[in-house]
């Protein structure tokens, strides 16, 4: 890794140049691809097993087991089980996903953060919980939303389990430089705008495939604003866009968050580890193949009125006439008709929690609505946390009861219903209101028909019944 | 055309097929297989869940009207399908079932990134055709094609031929069989001496 000053080309670059050149071991030619170096691998149990067994039948062993990092997320039960006994999985199936990622740990010498561990999780929630996350680095997983680490800077895609099986056994991945594109969410969001709404905003504004090809670098005053955790969830939902990866340049906010985690150095090592990491911002003049801009004052609170992530409009606005059959398709499925808005559909479950928004703030962000109220009759409200860590926060703020009492089911942490492989999930023709990151047909159960929402507009809806606005809600009812 | 089952079932450097067509856009990995099906540890017998959802009923009975259920794949082992197919997560399962069912190639005007590199490592080529020739097959189903990977080129008959795209390397590994792996492998002073430069 050459320090700038090294550089001979003074050519401007982007953060993303500067952490894919650092990280290249070999270039690539037009005949083969380069090889970039990966910093963190983080590991799950749903795209592993296959990967570990392709290095046994070549007798491969793991090349830097300290750079990989595992848990167990989206087989796993969110229900309770007393001590003693085993965790109540949904199959038999999902049961022996889990043994064979705690064999495989055990074998090669990973950390896993399993049954028992304090940092047990969704992936994307423990890394940057453990400070594992860091500016600059490049990080992969066998999971699409691996995009959610690029909210501290640095390069972060999901990958299949055939390249999980060569980071395994290389520490390095065959890739080409995809393309860049940089989205500028400009000026201050109206009160009670939530990152979830921007990023449903920008996925609106590029499509569904707008992103394909390309590493999105996140800027402007309106995600400059934002905490950490709305970072994450804004990188989090970049693969709903197409894209690779995305990524916002880390600054103060994104030090102070990190500094005292457990992977993480400290004393003068995080002084000068800081001194690096503020390099990582994109040149004056860095070149972007494509440049996006979106006006934050304009974004409302959002939904999704069809089955893929592109259709996220105003709670309030009326779902736009479709455009083709696909879009004719998904309004059918969905129940919902042109012309009118999504406000007022009738809900039958809430879900608030996966890696979109499931930390700390997030379930503040749903409290908040939730405090003092009741969940509407007949609606079940599923709140999950994204660890075990932000359950123990959680519970010691007091959120826990805040649910419990509205009527609401507080879980054990995982993946949940947003992918609904674990038992968790909606029943045929169910509509979901979710803060997860996907709506597609049958996403959370065969049938069950899914709107995308913050975690403040999904409490609205299971307080209501109906999808509304969350600042509705608040308001004192009329005479 | 020659006989179609003059094909070795896995050898893609020329497929002689019928297509199968689904006219959607925006097909995700979710359609071509559920997720709850992947709470498997193998990599084999993916294909009966191949776009479960669409072929089952609710009870896991095979929906006769579903032509899916009915199709010939030593026949028919192209896949045609509206843009942006394969978006959504990265599960590999997703080309290993549709390779399990009997496809050897898919055909869209745009592909989703992580799916059109796990489909290259699985014998199943995801192939871009120009509008003209991706609304041309769209429009006629089950007709004959050839793919030939050394040309990269799809012969339509009477319809728009087209040469495609493919990544270099990922032709060079499905033109010889190999996989990409030992070529990673063969890179490893490479690794160590970044290794020891970053240390």
């Amino acid at each position: 890794m050459s320090p700038e000053t090294e550089r001979a080309d003074k050519t401007p670059r982007s953060l993303f140049d500067k952490v894919w050149e650092a990280h290249q071991v070999r270039a690539e030619t037009t005949e083969t691809p380069g090889l970039l170096y990966i910093d963190l691998h983080l590991v799950h149990e749903v795209t592993s097993p296959q990967a570990f067994s392709v290095l046994d039948e070549r007798g491969l062993t793991v090349r830097r087991p300290d750079r990989t990092l595992a848990t167990i997320d989206h087989s796993t039960p969110t229900l309770d089980f007393a001590a003693g006994e085993g965790p109540p999985y949904a199959t038999a199936a999902a049961q022996s996903q889990v043994e064979r990622l705690q064999d495989n740990a055990a074998k090669h010498g990973i950390t896993l953060h399993g049954w028992g561990s304090g940092h047990r999780g969704v992936v994307h929630v423990i890394g940057p919980e453990l400070g594992a996350t860091q500016p600059g680095m490049t990080i992969v997983c066998g999971d699409s939303h691996t995009a959610t680490h690029g909210a501290f800077g640095a390069l972060a895609f999901g990958i299949g389990t055939t390249e999980v099986g060569h980071v395994l056994a290389s520490q390095c991945l065959l890739q080409r430089k995809p393309k860049s594109m940089r989205v500028t969410v400009d000026g201050e969001t109206a009160p009670g705008i939530s990152a979830k709404d921007i990023i449903l905003a920008v996925i609106a504004e590029l499509g569904v495939d707008g992103g394909t090809g390309c590493v999105i670098e996140y800027a402007g005053g309106a995600i400059e604003a934002l905490d950490m955790e709305g970072r994450m969830t804004v990188c989090n939902m970049s693969i709903e866009a197409g894209a690779r990866a995305g990524m916002i340049a880390p600054d103060a906010t994104t030090f102070a968050w990190l500094e005292g985690r457990e992977h993480c150095p400290h004393g003068a090592d995080w002084d000068q580890a800081v001194a690096e990491w503020q390099t990582l911002r994109s040149d004056p003049g860095a070149r972007f193949d494509r440049e996006v801009m979106i006006d934050a004052a304009t974004i409302r609170p959002m939904v999704t009125w069809g089955t893929a992530p592109d259709t996220g409009i105003a709670v309030n606005s009326p779902i736009p006439e479709p455009r083709s059959a696909s879009q004719r398709k998904a309004l059918a499925y969905m129940g919902l008709e042109a012309g009118k808005p999504v406000a007022g559909a009738r809900v039958d479950q809430v879900f608030i929690g996966s890696c979109t928004n499931s930390r700390i703030t997030d379930l503040r962000e749903a409290a908040a609505i939730m405090s003092g109220r009741r969940v509407a009759d007949g609606i079940r409200a599923l709140v999950v946390p994204g660890s075990v860590a932000v359950r123990a926060q959680a519970e010691a703020e007091g959120l826990d009861r805040i649910f419990i009492d509205a009527g609401a089911e507080w879980r054990q942490p995982g993946c949940s219903m947003c992918i609904a492989m674990n038992g968790d999930r909606g029943e045929p023709g169910q509509l979901v209101v979710s803060t997860s990151n996907r709506n597609f047909e049958g996403r959370q159960g065969p049938g069950v028909r899914t709107i995308l929402a913050s975690p403040a507009t999904a409490a609205a809806a299971a307080i209501a019944g109906h999808v509304i606005e969350p600042a509705e809600l608040m308001e004192p009812a009329h005479a | 055309m020659p006989d179609p089952a003059a094909n070795s079932e896995d050898d893609i450097r020329q497929i002689d097929s019928r297509t199968f067509v689904i006219d959607q856009e925006d097909i995700d990995t979710d359609q071509i297989i559920p997720a709850r099906f992947l709470t498997t540890t193998s990599r084999d017998g993916l294909g009966k869940l191949a776009f479960h959802d669409w072929r089952y009923d609710g009870e896991g009975k095979p929906l006769e009207a579903v032509s899916l259920n009915s199709l010939d794949t030593a026949e028919c082992r192209v896949l045609v399908a509206g843009r942006n197919f394969g978006c959504g997560s990265s599960r590999e399962h997703a080309p290993w079932a549709l390779h399990d069912f009997g496809f050897r190639a898919v055909i869209s005007s745009e592909f989703a990134d992580i799916f059109r590199s796990n489909s290259a490592r699985n014998g199943l080529l995801p192939i871009m055709a120009p509008e003209a020739a991706h609304n041309w097959l769209l429009a006629n189903p089950g007709v004959s094609i050839r793919i030939d990977l050394a040309s990269q080129h799809v012969d339509l008959g009477n319809g728009p031929s087209f040469d495609f795209e493919i990544e270099p390397f990922a032709k060079h590994c499905l033109m010889e069989g190999t996989d990409p792996l030992g070529f990673l492998m063969s890179h490893s002073d490479a690794i160590d001496a970044y290794e020891a430069d970053i240390a």
